[in-house]
């Protein structure tokens, strides 16, 4: 079951330069969220910040305050590797572990915090990859395909079965369809579609048809602000800020 | 604006291509032919002297004719021994610090200093060792002689391990941090085994260049006629023996000279054809 | 990408605006036959309605490419989907015209007689309305439209004023009883026609505004 995110005046730097001002947002458990806005807007700093992923970059820093569930992620004595098991991550460019068979990547995330139980990671992997809707797929060939033989669209479901393998409560998808083809990425949505039952995905996406199609609620954000946030139906049909339709009218951006 | 029809590619870009292309070849050629012509060379004039003898026995004293430098080839896989837990720890270890944890003018400095070390004369070492180990422990020793080796072995495999550490797209790294992997399993677990094939490879270069070094050997192994296999005594090795002997006077010591130099390169070629074989096989993966 | 789409816009709306022109000439041709009783008034009418029927076919095409090419979105969308409706209003308003003449020729075909309704003020009262309507279709104003709105009462009492006249008209003087249903049925046309004008500003305020004012109430998305 997902749980619901919590975002308040949450900032970002990159060095000097604030890439995020002040956002608040509440983010609700078991849907779909989208995050639009045009290139460098911060919709990619601000998922990152959501599970401690931004500060991995040198000179990077964030505060403010963001409570997944019961867990406050910048709170005092939070640890950033912790934060980052409880909410997965899925990135632009699939990128599946180079060396490991389709198994081990899924089971990666298991292995290398210490799961030893075979039998138990036998059956999350099976889950994982039913999931993600890859199992059919692949499930000859577990152990002895590698992840980067399988077809863009196939590593990528690979990607998501692998963060699902830890049980997250959240699921955040950095623009996960954008290097993929059509047929992959109606695939993907599908499943994005799927995947609420069970989590809170949070979808950043440059493609605003996408975001129509699979997203409850969809936030804009320009310059590092959030400048409108609603159902994606009113934001795509009657937005309230100007600049909001500007944007998803084409006029910039 | 019509797009001209395909033509042959004209006569002059053909033979510059066919040029570069024997020129290429050639090279690689030339590359090959001094390292083959040593191997010959080697074999011709030392397979006459290995023998049994020659693989079981201990040195005779000098005028005697017979004897082996079984205990040379005993004592050089008991210094190499030492140099590799000296050297591949700390050399492996430094690489990834570089590579992961270091990319600011402090690791620029260790990464200087490093590519120092890399072009200090061996035979600097070797002094250098004795002052501080051998004069320290009294008498030469193997562990001495694996230091200063270990030594030499350091910044060559630093520095290929930070090569192939940084090759590791950080898409990779960033998927691990993602799953909730702390940053040093991601390093272990998940960029040095993505990047292990080249990282061997820069352990079997300095295992191949310092097995066969003699002068930090001169006044830290120092050498021995007889059987020794502790680490506190003075060892005999195949590079201070086949020395010993060329510049000897005595002609049944230069046939053993050649032999040995044969036995040398045939068990440095026999090591590194032995990892690559492993790890074809992935015997060696997963670090 | 955008100017591509714009023209595509520009293009929709010159249409309708054209088609609107079509629509409000047959109003005015069939008010003269009225005023004149002349035929050739009424023959106009009737030739022209294949225009106005050609022109929605092609405003229909357009709008169906624009949005399944460029996916409109907001006020775009909103403007596409104002145009599909104002479009089929805009036929709707060219049928009323030619059934008014299709009435005018057979008044003509009957002798004259002094009826105590005022059909061609009535008329002038809807022809502002369409007008009014299109101009704030061609401004995107949504204050112009609502001025159409207050309209819609005045043409609605006309009409039930006229109804009573003429059923009186009828009781009292049975022998123009078809003329007098004649009349009805114009008043009754140009009813309609001022219920279309209302729609068109309707479709008008949707588009500028994203609100919904039809059925009498603004209704504005949560």
């Amino acid at each position: 079951m997902g749980v619901g995110i919590e975002v308040r005046g949450l900032n970002a730097w990159y060095g000097k330069n604030q890439a995020l001002q002040s956002i608040d947002m509440t983010v609700p458990a078991n849907h779909v969220t989208a995050v639009i806005g045009p290139s460098g807007c911060g919709k990619s700093t601000f998922v990152r910040c959501l599970n401690r992923m931004h500060e991995t970059i040198p000179e990077a820093r964030a505060d403010g305050s963001v409570k997944v569930g019961e867990m406050d992620v910048y709170g005092d004595g939070s640890d950033p590797v912790e934060v980052r098991r409880r909410i997965g991550m899925v990135f632009q460019k699939p990128n599946p572990f180079p060396t490991m068979s389709i198994y081990g990547n899924v089971a990666a995330g298991l292995k290398l915090n210490g799961f030893r139980n075979r039998k138990q990671m036998d059956e999350l992997v099976e889950r994982s990859l039913k999931l993600a809707a890859l199992w059919e797929e692949v499930k000859d060939n577990l152990h002895k395909k590698s992840g980067a033989s399988l077809s863009g669209g196939q590593q990528q479901r690979l990607c998501i079965a692998r963060a699902l393998a830890v049980e997250p409560e959240v699921l955040l998808m950095d623009e996960p369809a954008s290097a993929l083809d059509p047929i992959s990425t109606s695939k993907i949505e599908e499943l994005i579609f799927q995947l609420k039952q069970h989590y809170t995905v949070v979808i950043v996406t440059h493609n605003m048809q996408q975001a129509a199609r699979v997203a409850e609620l969809t936030g804009f954000f320009l310059m590092g602000s959030l400048i409108e946030y609603d159902k994606t139906e009113k934001i795509f049909t009657t937005p309230a800020d100007k600049r909001t339709e500007d944007y998803v009218t084409g006029r910039f951006g | 604006m019509s797009t001209p029809a395909p033509q042959g590619v004209s006569l002059g870009r053909r033979l510059s291509n066919g040029g570069a292309t024997v020129f290429a070849v050639g090279a690689a050629i030339l590359v090959l032919v001094p390292l083959l012509a040593i191997f010959a060379y080697l074999l011709i004039k030392g397979i006459g002297s290995v023998n049994v003898a020659f693989l079981t026995q201990t040195p005779k004293p000098p005028g005697e004719v017979g004897g082996g430098m079984a205990n040379a080839i005993v004592g050089t896989g008991l210094i190499l021994a030492v140099a590799s837990v000296i050297g591949l720890p700390l050399g492996i270890g430094s690489g990834i610090y570089l590579a992961e944890y270091a990319r600011n003018r402090f690791g620029d400095v260790i990464r200087f200093t490093a590519d120092v070390l890399n072009g200090v004369p061996s035979i600097v070492v070797g002094i250098a060792v004795y002052s501080l180990v051998v004069v320290r422990q009294k008498h030469f020793s193997a562990l001495s002689g694996g230091v200063a080796l270990g030594i030499m072995m350091i910044p060559t495999i630093a520095r290929a391990t930070e090569e192939m550490l940084l090759m590791v797209p950080n898409v990779v790294r960033e998927a691990a941090y993602g799953l909730g992997i702390p940053k040093w399993r991601t390093t272990l677990s998940i960029s040095l085994r993505t990047a292990s094939a080249g990282v061997i490879t820069g352990c079997m270069l300095a295992f191949a260049r310092v097995a066969g070094e003699t002068a930090p050997l001169l006044f830290t192994a120092f050498g021995n006629q007889f059987w020794n296999l502790k680490l506190n005594q003075p060892t005999a090795a195949l590079s201070l023996q086949v020395f010993t002997y060329a510049i000897s006077p005595y002609d049944d010591w230069h046939k053993q000279a050649w032999a040995g130099a044969l036995i040398l390169i045939v068990l440095i070629v026999g090591a590194v054809a032995a990892v690559r074989i492993a790890t074809s096989r992935g015997m060696l993966k997963g670090a | 990408m955008r100017s591509r789409f714009q023209q595509g816009l520009d293009e929709l709306k010159e249409k309708l605006l054209r088609m609107g022109g079509l629509a409000e000439q047959a109003i005015d041709r069939a008010t003269e036959a009225y005023r004149t009783r002349d035929s050739k008034f009424c023959q106009m009418v009737l030739a022209g309605e294949s225009a106005i029927n050609d022109a929605e076919r092609d405003i229909d095409e357009l709008a169906l490419d624009l949005l399944a090419m460029q996916q409109p979105m907001a006020i775009d969308l909103r403007f596409v989907l104002a145009v599909v409706k104002i479009n089929a209003d805009l036929e709707r308003v060219g049928d009323q015209a030619v059934n008014i003449a299709q009435r005018v020729l057979d008044l003509i075909s009957e002798p004259e007689v002094e009826l105590p309704v005022d059909i061609p003020r009535m008329a002038d009262g809807v022809s502002t309305m369409v007008q009014r309507a299109l101009e704030s279709f061609l401004d995107g104003k949504a204050e112009v439209a609502e001025a159409v709105l207050q309209m819609d009462g005045i043409v609605d009492r006309m009409k039930d004023e006229a109804f009573v006249m003429l059923v009186q008209k009828m009781t009292d003087n049975p022998a123009c009883t078809r003329q007098a249903l004649d009349v009805l049925l114009i008043a009754r046309n140009l009813e309609r026609i001022a219920d279309h004008a209302t729609n068109i500003a309707e479709d008008v305020i949707f588009w500028v505004r994203g609100a919904d004012v039809r059925h009498g109430g603004a209704h504005y998305r949560e």
